[in-house]
């Protein structure tokens, strides 16, 4: 995903002379093509997400759309109060990525697991939050992002992610995407999940519907309660924690949706999420999913 | 702007008395010591255009202490950006006039009130200059306690590293911050050889002395180094009840006080 991420902003940078990236001092043999074809355009702070953040907003607000890039929690939870105050509330043109999402650097522990930030991203007004499960959804994302002015969060994985989605798939600004259609149950993953939840489907037989979400903020409260009347019963899938996060988005969807008399039922839901826990031991990726319970 | 700034920084001081007052507001005493440093800036310094507050070739000042927004506030009356009947608002309910700076004012860059935020703003927006060779300038007023903040320390490394020889840091350095003496509290000194080894071009003056502020702020830049001018000051100068006193960080004055400290800003 990172690399879509990146040949899809050099690809954008040669069209919008406005697009600036600032990097924390990370993303070795990933930032190279647009450091050197945009040299002017691009600055690595240092080890210093606070100041990155707001350097963002003194670019943004000279008229640059300015991507901050950086590991996890470092553009994230490091520098959270920079994000509310000085890019959301200002409604400031920077766009944050967050490589590494979920246990994507599992064995790097507990500090490079990205496990909380989407629920503590999707409370900040203005901001748009986004976790793309593929290269195909990670490349159209950050287009989008090109392409609009605001503040927004990109959580992408790492390097070497296959696609789930066929090479055609055109997203839409908000929109659900759907993979298999199902009976009775419907799964709903955000992020990287979608690849496990439809090999599981598939391959378990399971007969569940599935559908990949990758815009958690704004959610579309439509393709929800469309997905309400087709099923009984949803399933959320995410690798964050169980509070806050992606599953809990959907539950408060779903009941702003039957308060407002659009539903007329609230389907049952069940959550897949990490059980509110830190996992101090090393392991893959998906070694610590399975730890965390991240299974259908 | 054609004020004398002696007299601009008389009436921000009288303006920020009767707004605390008339709020029951605090903060005065940072609002007192700042008072002649933005007296200065907008009577002689700040290239703007009150009729077009973006105007793309104003120079840009980053008020940091948001704190202190009175003086801010009175400031930006005198210069006419709004009215005095606008600033009347002032706390009042659904009045953008918060009492922490709030960018919905005209005239006013960038939302402040959490400290150790608008300096790495300051340091964007001069790079921003920097990279499209714009000649419009950078200012952003701190107060000395929030120079704690951590991310002060990355963009105090940051504007020399670039070069950002368009930037002009003005330091409050009233001695007292929050809930005690700097000193005490979580000392700065020696603050100047700080600056100097990290780079920047260091000026201290008296931030009383409008001559002096006036002097340094029009110095030829030193090519490649930003500046930072130290301006020693008193925290509640012009009203010698609240000099020095910590307590006004936090009070607001009774009637009869302000009727003393008007007394005193009028001599």
């Amino acid at each position: 995903m990172r690399t879509a991420f990146i040949e899809q902003l050099v690809l954008e940078a040669t069209r919008h002379d406005n697009i600036f990236l600032l990097v924390g001092d990370l993303g070795y043999s990933v930032v190279e093509p647009f450091a050197q074809q945009f040299p002017d355009r691009y600055l690595n702070v240092g080890i210093a997400e606070q100041n990155m953040t707001g350097v963002a907003v003194g670019l943004a607000r000279e008229g640059y759309n300015v991507f901050t890039y950086s590991i996890g929690n470092f553009p994230t939870l490091r520098c959270m109060e920079q994000i509310r105050y000085d890019v959301c509330y200002h409604e400031a043109n920077v766009k944050i990525v967050a490589v590494g999402g979920g246990y994507a650097y599992g064995p790097l522990g507990v500090s490079h697991h990205t496990t909380e930030e989407l629920g503590m991203l999707r409370t900040i007004p203005n901001l748009n939050v986004l976790a793309p499960a593929d290269p195909i959804e990670a490349r159209q994302l950050t287009s989008m992002l090109c392409n609009m002015t605001g503040p927004a969060y990109l959580r992408i994985g790492k390097a070497g992610e296959p696609l789930v989605h066929a090479v055609d798939t055109i997203l839409q600004w908000g929109r659900f995407i759907p993979v298999l259609s199902g009976v009775n149950t419907v799964v709903l993953s955000t992020g990287a999940m979608l690849k496990y939840a439809k090999d599981s489907i598939v391959a378990n037989q399971l007969g569940y519907g599935l559908v990949s979400v990758p815009f958690i903020k704004p959610l579309n409260l439509d393709d929800l309660a469309q997905l309400s009347t087709q099923y009984e019963r949803i399933l959320t899938i995410e690798e964050h924690q169980r509070s806050g996060g992606f599953g809990s988005a959907i539950l408060e969807g779903l009941h702003d949706l039957h308060e407002q008399g659009r539903i007329s039922a609230i389907p049952r839901v069940k959550r897949v999420a990490i059980p509110d826990r830190f996992i101090s031991v090393s392991g893959t990726q998906n070694y610590l999913r399975d730890l965390a319970g991240l299974t259908l | 702007m054609n004020l004398d700034s002696v007299l601009l920084a008389k009436q921000i001081r009288k303006t920020c008395l009767e707004l605390v007052h008339a709020a029951n507001a605090s903060h005065i005493g940072g609002a007192f010591s700042v008072a002649d440093l933005l007296a200065v800036l907008y009577a002689n310094i700040l290239k703007y255009d009150v009729s077009n507050a973006d105007d793309p070739a104003r120079d840009r000042l980053f008020y940091s202490k948001g704190h202190a927004c009175t003086a801010l506030y009175a400031v930006l009356k005198e210069a006419g950006f709004y009215t005095a009947n606008d600033l009347a608002t002032f706390s009042v309910n659904g009045s953008y006039f918060t009492t922490h700076v709030n960018h919905n004012v005209p005239g006013i860059e960038l939302s402040t009130g959490s400290l150790g935020h608008a300096l790495s703003v300051a340091c964007g927006s001069a790079l921003a200059a920097k990279r499209k060779a714009a000649s419009w300038r950078v200012y952003c007023i701190l107060s000395d306690g929030e120079l704690d903040e951590g991310s002060n320390l990355e963009a105090l490394l940051f504007a020399p590293h670039h070069e950002l020889d368009n930037l002009t840091v003005i330091i409050d350095y009233n001695k007292i911050q929050s809930l005690g003496a700097v000193e005490e509290v979580l000392g700065l000194e020696p603050l100047a050889d700080k600056f100097i080894s990290f780079g920047w071009q260091v000026i201290e003056l008296d931030g009383h002395d409008h001559e002096a502020i006036q002097t340094a702020l029009t110095k030829p830049i030193k090519v490649g180094k930003p500046t930072v001018v130290i301006a020693h000051t008193i925290k509640g100068k012009g009203v010698d009840f609240m000099e020095n006193q910590l307590a006004w960080h936090y009070k607001s004055p009774t009637s009869a006080q302000v009727e003393e400290a008007m007394h005193q800003l009028n001599a």
